[in-house]
């Protein structure tokens, strides 16, 4: 059959393959059938060609934390908007949170995930599996038949496994599918009733903080359980670190070749707990917006390649509910559609990483967490693809947000690096402009 | 004389009073000579003034509160303005309208100014961004209560004449005192240095970070101070276990008669009230020569007129 797609004269970045150069790539049926030089009636043949001169093109963008609020709160989001607006942030695959309303805690629920998203057809969309039953931290949930169902991960996320008991257990479990355990490390004791950091602007703002020894703590207990009772195929991922303390930890349990990921959010690598001075509730989140040195830490620690991924944990909220009080209002920050120049702006333009060391923790690597075959343009690798305009310039606008939500502390900034085409399965399903 | 006249040709022009914080030294003392003016008031046989005639003072509680309420209520209608009582126990949240719904409704009612007490830190700047008329904070959360803040330096002032130089002692549970906040940057922009007091599992997270020092110790200090503001302990925002037993706490931090004995005679005993008598403070001490609380309480009415005055006037100035 003849090329359904030929992208020419992009630089091709594939960080897995160790690829960064200005090629050509050739998809047939949905794959990717070469990169290179392609020229002659291979090239001719093409049902459709992309012009990627001074573009990047490299594998779709993976987002392995977002909440996409189905089902239960589809008036925040759906599967349906959410993954509309990750695929034209050039996202190819995402991974939803499982505390939803009610939890995905079965298999019927992870499939109905599937279900969703591929009824929408825009992103991969994949979920992961709470750890215990309703996420209350004392039952396991049947993470076997979650991962048989195709749950990806297992995580109670929004709030961290309590007792050490059950995460103990939780760990030991799933070692039996070769599946990865994501905690959201913060220990309720520590954290109290806060909702901000804890320091100097809680209190002159009065309000409740949550210390940051409430991740570290419980990521120092996780560690240990890890070390101390390691069954084999134990995956254990820390999700978005904030602190400092964090950092040092993943450092130290890294340093032992312990099997221990970590990710990072745009807003904790740019934003901090001054943000919070004049009570706007967009950048009330959890974990915490942290301090300079936090910010610094975590930079650091991208650089070291400490961290595994970088995610949004796109966490949309309605307006009204983001209007109270900020002691009232819910977590969380929207970001999915401006995420890439995020990045670009934390990571790449004050020179802790050039292009291939970010598209890697966009891609390859977060695959690899949740153990699933995409991030790469290798031969006969799915053809998800992302084409990015490094230069192109543009200032957010959440009035044009294709999610439903308008929670993003981002508006009205000016940044760099814009998708212009996302590429799933061979077809083009994000252009922009369109 | 310099600086009065300074302060003579200062203008103030703030619609809204939602803390001390943002406020300069100079701000402050307008106010309190302001309030100066309002306090003769209260003496005459007719105890009115006309500046706020024909406006709406609405007194926005969501929490618990007498003193507080009632001498809002007092101050607005003695500058003739009329009062709407508008109190709700219940958070904003579980009665299901919004803050900014019930302050969007009562404005539509046609208000000019809003005074409000929440749970929230942070709830009086909410509505000040929200609406047009005057908002004045009466307590937010943990974060201000500027008022009280202002009525505590106005009464130092008028027995000690100037906040200058002198040693203020903040006693009792600082990390959830909004008293204690407004105080500390009204008394600091003034010039006094403050000493925050209690046991650390009642201070605030980086206190180290304010511009005051920290003594975990009631007697270490009792002898230095000048002034000694008791805070009320506030049982319903505790939280956890932060002091043994009530008998422990008033054995280290209680203010009794014997502590009295080795404070400087003249020494200014303070309290924002209502007091748990026995515990913070003994009753002795509450009602003896040095106490000015209900000092504290009288100036509170004129300070509540100055301030109601002037963001009105400033309100009209913008409009």
């Amino acid at each position: 059959m003849n090329p359904e797609l030929l992208i020419k004269n992009g630089r091709v970045i594939d960080p897995a393959n160790g690829i960064d150069k200005k090629c050509d790539v050739l998809v047939v049926d949905g794959r990717i059938a070469e990169i290179g030089s392609i020229e002659g009636p291979l090239a001719s043949s093409a049902e459709k060609t992309i012009d990627a001169a001074g573009k990047l093109v490299t594998p779709g963008l993976i987002d392995i934390h977002v909440h996409f609020r189905e089902p239960g709160d589809e008036e925040e989001e759906t599967i349906a908007s959410g993954s509309t607006a990750a695929v034209a942030a050039g996202f190819t695959s995402v991974v939803c949170m499982p505390n939803t309303n009610p939890a995905i805690e079965n298999e019927t629920d992870v499939e109905y995930i599937h279900r969703k998203g591929r009824k929408t057809r825009k992103t991969h969309v994949y979920t992961m599996g709470s750890i215990t039953k309703k996420r209350e931290g004392v039952e396991l949930a049947e993470m076997g038949l979650m991962t048989e169902a195709g749950a990806v991960g297992f995580t109670d996320d929004g709030r961290g496994v309590q007792d050490p008991a059950v995460m103990l257990r939780a760990l030991k479990y799933a070692s039996m599918f070769d599946v990865v355990v994501a905690q959201h490390c913060q220990d309720d004791g520590f954290a109290g009733e806060g909702v901000m950091n804890a320091g100097y602007y809680s209190t002159i703002l009065g309000l409740p903080g949550i210390d940051a020894l409430a991740e570290d703590a419980m990521l120092w207990r996780d560690i240990q359980l890890v070390k101390k009772f390691p069954p084999q195929r134990i995956r254990y991922h820390a999700q978005h670190i904030s602190t400092a303390g964090s950092v040092e930890l993943i450092r130290a349990a890294k340093s032992e070749s312990l099997p221990i990921s970590c990710e990072v959010t745009p807003h904790h690598l740019l934003l901090t707990e001054e943000c919070c001075a004049e009570y706007d509730t967009n950048y009330k989140v959890n974990p915490p917006l942290r301090g300079a040195k936090d910010i610094e830490a975590l930079k650091q620690a991208v650089a070291e390649g400490l961290i595994d991924a970088l995610v949004t944990d796109h966490a949309p909220h309605l307006q009204s509910e983001k209007e109270l009080e900020f002691l009232a209002a819910p977590f969380g920050i929207a970001s999915l559609e401006c995420a890439l120049a995020l990045y670009v702006k934390a990571l790449i333009e004050p020179g802790v990483l050039d292009w291939p060391g970010l598209i890697g923790l966009m891609t390859a690597k977060p695959a690899k967490i949740i153990n699933i075959d995409k991030g790469t343009l290798s031969k006969g690798a799915q053809a998800d693809i992302t084409i990015i305009d490094p230069d192109a310039e543009y200032r957010v606008d959440v009035n044009k947000f294709r999610s439903k939500s308008r929670n993003c502390p981002y508006h009205g900034w000016t940044l760099k690096a814009k998708v212009e085409k996302t590429i799933v399965q061979g077809e083009i399903r994000f252009s922009a402009g369109d | 004389m310099a600086l009065k006249r300074k302060i003579k040709q200062f203008k103030w022009h703030r619609k809204h009073l939602l803390g001390l914080r943002e406020l300069s030294a100079e701000e402050i003392t307008f106010i309190l000579d302001t309030a100066e003016g309002f306090e003769q008031i209260s003496t005459r046989s007719v105890k009115k003034a006309p500046p706020l005639r024909g406006k709406v003072v609405v007194n926005l509680f969501f929490e618990d509160s007498t003193r507080t309420r009632n001498s809002f209520a007092l101050a607005a209608s003695r500058l003739s303005a009329d009062i709407i009582e508008f109190t709700e126990k219940s958070s904003s949240v579980s009665k299901g309208e919004t803050l900014l719904d019930t302050a969007r409704n009562l404005e539509a009612m046609g208000i000019d100014i809003v005074v409000i007490r929440h749970g929230a830190g942070g709830a009086a700047k909410l509505l000040s961004r929200s609406i047009n008329a005057c908002v004045v904070n009466a307590g937010d959360g943990y974060c201000e209560h500027p008022t009280q803040g202002l009525l505590d330096v106005y009464t130092i002032r008028k027995i000690k004449g100037t906040l200058e130089g002198l040693k203020i002692a903040i006693v009792g549970d600082i990390a959830h005192s909004r008293v204690a906040r407004s105080d500390m940057w009204a008394m600091t922009k003034l010039g006094a240095e403050v000493i925050f007091v209690g046991p650390p599992t009642l201070m605030p997270t980086q206190a180290s970070r304010l511009p005051v020092s920290v003594c975990y110790s009631l007697d270490e200090i009792i002898e230095k101070v000048d002034v000694i503001n008791m805070l009320r302990i506030q049982f319903e925002r505790l939280g956890g276990n932060p002091f043994p037993s009530i008998r422990e706490y008033s054995h280290y931090f209680g203010l009794t008669v014997e502590r009295m004995k080795r404070a400087k005679s003249d020494i200014m005993v303070m309290h924002p009230g209502p007091i748990n008598r026995g515990l913070e403070m003994e009753s002795e001490v509450a009602d003896g020569q040095n106490s000015v609380i209900l000092e504290q309480v009288t100036n509170g009415l004129a300070v509540r007129m100055a301030v109601l005055f002037l963001v009105n006037q400033a309100a009209a100035q913008k409009a």
